[in-house]
């Protein structure tokens, strides 16, 4: 589904990605987790062709459409949670009003918003940003969703929430999903694999059960503070 | 060569070129603005905006314009007894290049900055990025209803400068220089030619142009949070300004220069 090869990029003469190569595969969830600044966003706006690579190659299957969810949601203001919602369906498709209301009705069901759809975007609180974030991201039919921090600044039980979310709607609707989170527990229990990146580099990618008993150093390290080990 | 850069900063003429293509695509798109009920309401919401935020600064630069105008050519006409065509030297100067200048100057103060500052926001926040992964081009939805705002308001708000501005002389001269106001609304309107009036409007277009061009293209490129886009606004502002000199005189030169 998504293919990166020994993907190079530097800003500035500063390297920020060093030879980044994995493989995602249709319908799986790959989790990447990762200090800040190693180029976890980077590596998400390759694959939506935000960036290109000065080196390597990224591939995603042919035709394949792809929603971002951002890290701070990236709703426009002047607009309603429905009004965002639709603006996709609206800007870039012929349905008729009926139409976008029904696909509208069911992203915003999908992610329990129907009761604020019509608050603006200043009114809701930082989690139903992100879904509201999120339906906007579905709502045209993707085959992948990528989501930057998805629970970043929310509380444990709404992060639950949107990690429940993630998978469901990742295995309802048949997508693909890469999820960057900082929270690596919580990527455990909804992904199928994980991967870190640490200075540009992949340093491990495995399944969560593995993933938690690597030896490696950086892990260990990582795994550790995730339980709360000082 | 993307309009909307996520990497680095590129040379000036780099910029110069992504700011001349935005404007095309914007002009492109102008049917669009008209045909799509969406954009039109958008469009619509642009017009008002731009004429609410600059109509009482305009009202009052234009009637100051034309009380500086009439006293000092007033003061200097006295001394050759020629008051009479105070009217004249004031509507002259107005229409050609007072009205359309200090509109060029309201704008991009008023609404320039306003729209560097919205777009560079939106920009930090990816919500540019945002509508280019949903297939919506930024330049379509963001810039073509702001352009068709400004290419309409800005002659419109010249013109009104320019009246108000001609009020202002005839007040000055009325109450400070005795010209009746008879004699000087006489001499003001026997003078004006409809190329005066044309070659004021077009500048106040262009400079329209220019102002939306220039902000939009400061918006987009914004980039490292709330300090980037406080200093896309200060360029927007100084940008357009130096353009509107330059275009200004420009279009002068093209119009009025005898060979
Ligand atoms: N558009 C850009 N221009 C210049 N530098 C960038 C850009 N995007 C990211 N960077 C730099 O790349 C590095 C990695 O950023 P990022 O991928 O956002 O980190 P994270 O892993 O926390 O998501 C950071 O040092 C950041 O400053
Ligand atoms: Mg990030």
């Amino acid at each position: 589904m998504i293919r990166f090869e020994n993907v190079h990029k530097s800003f500035e003469g500063v390297k920020v990605l060093d030879g980044v190569t994995f493989e995602i595969a249709h319908g799986e969830i790959l989790a990447i987790v990762g200090p800040s600044g190693t180029g976890k966003s980077v590596t998400l706006k390759h694959i939506v062709g935000l960036l290109t690579p000065d080196e390597g190659t990224v591939s995603v299957k042919e035709g394949a459409r792809i929603g971002y969810l951002f890290q701070g949601g990236a709703l426009l203001a002047w607009l309603t949670v429905r009004e965002n919602v639709a603006l996709p369906l609206k800007e870039t498709t012929r349905l008729s009003g009926t139409e976008i209301d029904a696909f509208v009705d069911e992203a915003l069901k999908a992610v329990g918003l129907e009761e604020s759809a019509d608050k603006y975007p200043a009114e809701i609180s930082g989690g139903m940003v992100k879904r509201a974030g999120l339906a906007r991201a579905i709502v045209r039919k993707a085959d992948a969703v990528l989501y930057d921090e998805p629970t970043s600044g929310l509380d444990p039980v709404t992060a639950r929430n949107i990690h429940r979310l993630i998978r469901a709607v990742n295995d309802e609707r048949g997508l693909t999903s890469v999820v960057v989170t900082h929270d690596l527990s919580g990527a455990c229990s909804f992904a199928d694999r994980i991967m870190m990146l640490k200075d540009g580099r992949v340093v491990l990618i495995a399944k969560p059960s593995e993933f938690m008993k690597s030896e490696l150093p950086e892990v260990r390290d990582l795994v550790s503070a995730s339980k709360g080990e000082i | 060569m993307k309009i909307v850069r996520e990497d680095g900063d590129g040379n000036v003429l780099s910029g110069i070129g992504r700011a001349g293509r935005l404007m095309a695509e914007a002009f492109a798109y102008m049917p669009h603005v008209l045909v799509n009920g969406d954009a039109r309401r958008s469009m619509f919401s642009q017009l008002y905006s731009t004429g609410i935020r600059t109509l009482p600064v305009i009202t009052v630069v234009g009637l100051f314009t034309g009380m500086i105008l009439g006293l000092q050519v007033g003061l200097a006409l006295r001394k050759f007894n020629q008051e009479i065509f105070l009217g004249a030297t004031v509507m002259i100067s107005l229409l050609r290049e007072m009205g359309p200048f200090v509109t060029g100057i309201c704008l991009s103060a008023c609404v320039g900055s306003a729209m560097a500052a919205e777009l560079g926001t939106m920009k930090v926040n990816d919500e540019i990025a945002a509508l280019e992964i949903m297939s919506i081009p930024p330049v379509r939805y963001l810039v073509a209803p702001r352009m068709f705002a400004l290419l309409v308001m800005s002659p419109l708000l010249a013109f009104y400068a320019c009246v108000l501005g001609v009020m202002g002389g005839g007040l000055v001269g009325y109450t400070q220089l005795n010209v009746p106001f008879a004699q000087y609304m006489s001499s003001a309107m026997s003078i004006a030619e409809l190329k005066d009036l044309f070659t004021g409007l077009l500048k106040a277009t262009v400079f329209g142009v220019v102002i939306c061009t220039v902000s939009c293209h400061q918006g987009f490129a914004t980039r490292l949070g709330a300090v980037g886009v406080g200093k896309a606004t200060q360029r927007s502002v100084i940008i357009s300004f130096l353009l509107i000199l330059m275009f200004g005189y420009m279009i002068t030169r093209l119009f009025y220069f005898e060979f």
